[in-house]
């Protein structure tokens, strides 16, 4: 099977198991992104069809939440806590740490497609702030030192 | 003799190398060829002493900690397993003054149990109150739960027995529950706690709310930024269900109750009820005007309690000991216990569960330490990101809902996050402003555009630029922000946005608090 056919029947399996559940826009696209690592371009036309929704409708609803997204992350991604507990526990400069060392900004993947840096308003770590996820592992009172030892041990 | 040992699994004390120290505790056991029964638990709330080992002793548990990776194997030469002294043996967990002073209520059970293991649960007074809810009226549930004086532990504060009243009254083939779980705001952690430290008393709430007003559907919409309460609370459901305390003819009652976990993705303002609805229903997490309230009209259009994690979480022990035990705790109008919680620039962050009447300064000095590395502390922020910022003057507030109200402030969901006096206001004020720019969901105009031009006003203001007209304005647009917004995202960033300005004009380059008004 090619890449693209086995994506469209994966896309297929998902939406016509959940598309019953009341609801069942946002669980659909939670697996979707679970099994690509985001929402491709071609799930838009099997879930408007199979949920009878306008496709600017799903479209909309995949752009409103700040966790969808319309392209592929990098090999690991890092969620930075960008809230006030983590700010008054110096968030800021960890931030600029970070955005140096790896070249990028929010929103953006580093160019040898290793790393995604997202803000995150919260991970309810206040009390290690500031605070941090890269993938699924969380790390609480993170320093411009911590991180860059986080980093090396995934391969930067 | 098996020894047992606790080390939590919450994602705080994960987040401090707790899974290390499980796996290295457990490989060196097992060298030493010792029999231990590992249990991860939730987490005490005493994070500065995370990762806490726990080991169970004929006197009760005894607690070490801050374990580090390299501490392990000393613990074990020193023979931590009988209780033995050692530079981190801290004494009785349950004697330690950060824990001992609280009143838990709601917390009973976190930290001290395995939270996925039902048999803990229920060896630990669990599904009590919902045995005692089996064998009363909807309408003598909803009096205990009216009786108990319990508010909306989410931030609007409303009387919970007043929403589930009405919700009993409305006449309908579907009614639903639904719990919050949308825990969004910086210095907030007590629903992730409960939900990975105790997730049975949260589904047990859902199931006493459903069998009081005739709900046989409940949804938690949990935030997607908590996969570890996803976990416990997936892992509980399963349980439930397989032992009759979920699905049809709960325990055999002939009452149903469903629950399911629906994941949000990542828009702060789902914390909204009524936007809350609407992503549940797959759309976007657009507010909806009220009236008609979620009550009479929810989600699918039925009517529909939205409570938050610890309004839930706080129902099976009022069901338990009764709506007056409860009512004993608290002053005035706030009743009951409240989970708050340290966070920010503070010396000894955690988790304090206590009865209402309590004043910032002994939860920022006795309890918290002051700040984490001994500057004075500036300002507190309560209640969240909407939540207004205290300057030192008002630290004697006791934690009540009208005294809070009565100098514009909240108490919110109970969190607070302390400053030291590096902290810069006016930078905060527009992170505020920022915030609620990057977070709303556009429906209104003073929310969507307001909070974008109060950004390009704070950033004047920051800048020295005509001072004498920005700051005006700065108050008129909250003024718009605060009476024209559809909900309390646009309608409450002028609580930290004005109260930066009124009680740190300086920060704001203005000479002193007259300038200000």
């Amino acid at each position: 099977m090619t890449e693209t056919a086995s994506m469209q029947t994966t896309l297929q399996d998902i939406t016509t198991r959940l598309k019953d559940k009341p609801g069942a826009l946002l669980p659909i696209l939670h697996e979707i992104q679970n099994a690509f690592g985001y929402i491709p371009k071609d799930s838009i036309t099997v879930i408007a069809s199979e949920l009878n929704l306008s496709r600017a409708e799903v479209h909309g609803v995949i752009s409103f939440y700040h966790y969808f997204r319309e392209s592929a992350p990098g090999h690991h991604t890092i969620h930075l806590c960008r809230a006030e507990s983590c700010q008054a526990m110096g968030s800021k400069q960890l931030e600029a740490h970070v955005k140096n060392r790896l070249g990028i900004d929010f929103h953006e993947t580093t160019p040898d497609g290793k790393f995604s840096l997202e803000p995150v308003y919260c991970l309810g770590l206040c009390s290690c702030s500031p605070a941090m996820q890269i993938d699924s592992e969380v790390f609480g009172r993170v320093s411009p030192e911590t991180f860059d030892r986080s980093l090396a041990k995934i391969g930067a | 003799m098996t020894v047992t040992v606790y080390i939590s699994c919450d994602s705080g004390a994960l987040a401090l190398g707790a899974e290390r120290i499980a796996q290295s505790v457990s490989r060196e056991a097992q060298q030493r060829g010792i029999d231990i029964r590992l249990i991860r638990n939730g987490s005490r709330g005493l994070f500065w002493l995370e990762p806490l080992v726990e080991v169970q002793t004929d006197q009760g548990r005894i607690a070490y900690g801050p374990v580090q990776g390299h501490d392990v194997s000393g613990l074990f030469d020193s023979g931590f397993l009988n209780g033995s002294p050692h530079s981190l043996f801290l004494g009785l967990t349950e004697e330690l003054p950060f824990f001992k002073k609280q009143q838990r209520l709601t917390f009973a059970r976190v930290g001290l149990t395995d939270p996925v293991s039902l048999e803990d649960y229920l060896a630990h007074d669990g599904y009590r109150g919902l045995h005692n809810a089996l064998t009363i009226s909807g309408a003598d549930i909803v009096r205990q739960v009216t009786d108990s004086g319990l508010r909306g532990r989410g931030g609007a504060a409303f009387p919970t027995g007043i929403k589930w009243n009405t919700v009993l009254n409305a006449e309908a083939d579907q009614k639903y529950i639904i719990c919050n779980a949308d825990e969004g705001d910086s210095g907030t952690f007590s629903d992730r706690m409960v939900m990975e430290g105790d997730p049975f008393v949260l589904i047990e709430g859902m199931t006493i709310a459903g069998i009081a007003v005739g709900a046989t559907q409940g949804y938690i919409y949990l935030r997607v930024e908590y996969p570890h309460a996803h976990k416990a609370l997936t892992t509980a459901i399963a349980k439930a269900y397989a032992a009759g305390y979920l699905g049809q003819n709960i325990l055999g009652s002939g009452k149903t109750f469903d629950l399911e976990v629906r994941l949000g993705a990542g828009a702060y303002v789902c914390g909204e009820e009524t936007s809350l609805m609407e992503s549940l229903e797959g759309k976007r997490g657009l507010v909806r005007f009220k009236p008609p309230l979620p009550a009479i009209s929810g989600l699918f259009g039925k009517p529909t309690i939205v409570n938050n994690v610890i309004s839930l979480a706080s129902v099976p022990i009022i069901l338990d000991k009764g709506g007056e035990f409860y009512r004993d705790f608290g002053m005035g109008r706030s009743r009951g216990t409240l989970p708050v919680q340290l966070a920010g620039n503070i010396k000894y962050p955690g988790l304090v569960e206590l009865a209402f009447g309590l004043t910032l300064r002994e939860l920022l000095y006795d309890f918290g330490g002051g700040s984490a590395n001994g500057k004075p502390i500036k300002a507190v922020q309560v209640g969240g990101p909407l939540g207004a910022y205290l300057p030192e003057s008002q630290f004697d507030i006791p934690l009540d809902y009208e005294a809070f109200a009565a100098i514009w402030a909240v108490v919110g969901h109970g969190g607070i996050v302390v400053f030291d006096d590096t902290v810069d206001m006016a930078e905060m004020a527009r992170y505020s402003m920022e915030f609620c720019a990057i977070e709303s969901c556009g429906k209104c105009t003073p929310c969507r555009i307001g909070s974008t031009r109060g950004m390009e006003v704070l950033d004047d203001i920051i800048n020295g630029r005509e001072l004498n007209k920005n700051i005006p304005l700065l108050r008129d647009l909250c003024d718009t922000l605060l009476n024209g917004s559809l909900c309390a995202l646009g309608g409450m960033t002028p609580y930290p946005v004005l109260s930066a300005l009124n009680h740190f004009p300086l920060d704001f380059g203005l000479t002193d608090q007259a300038d200000a008004a």
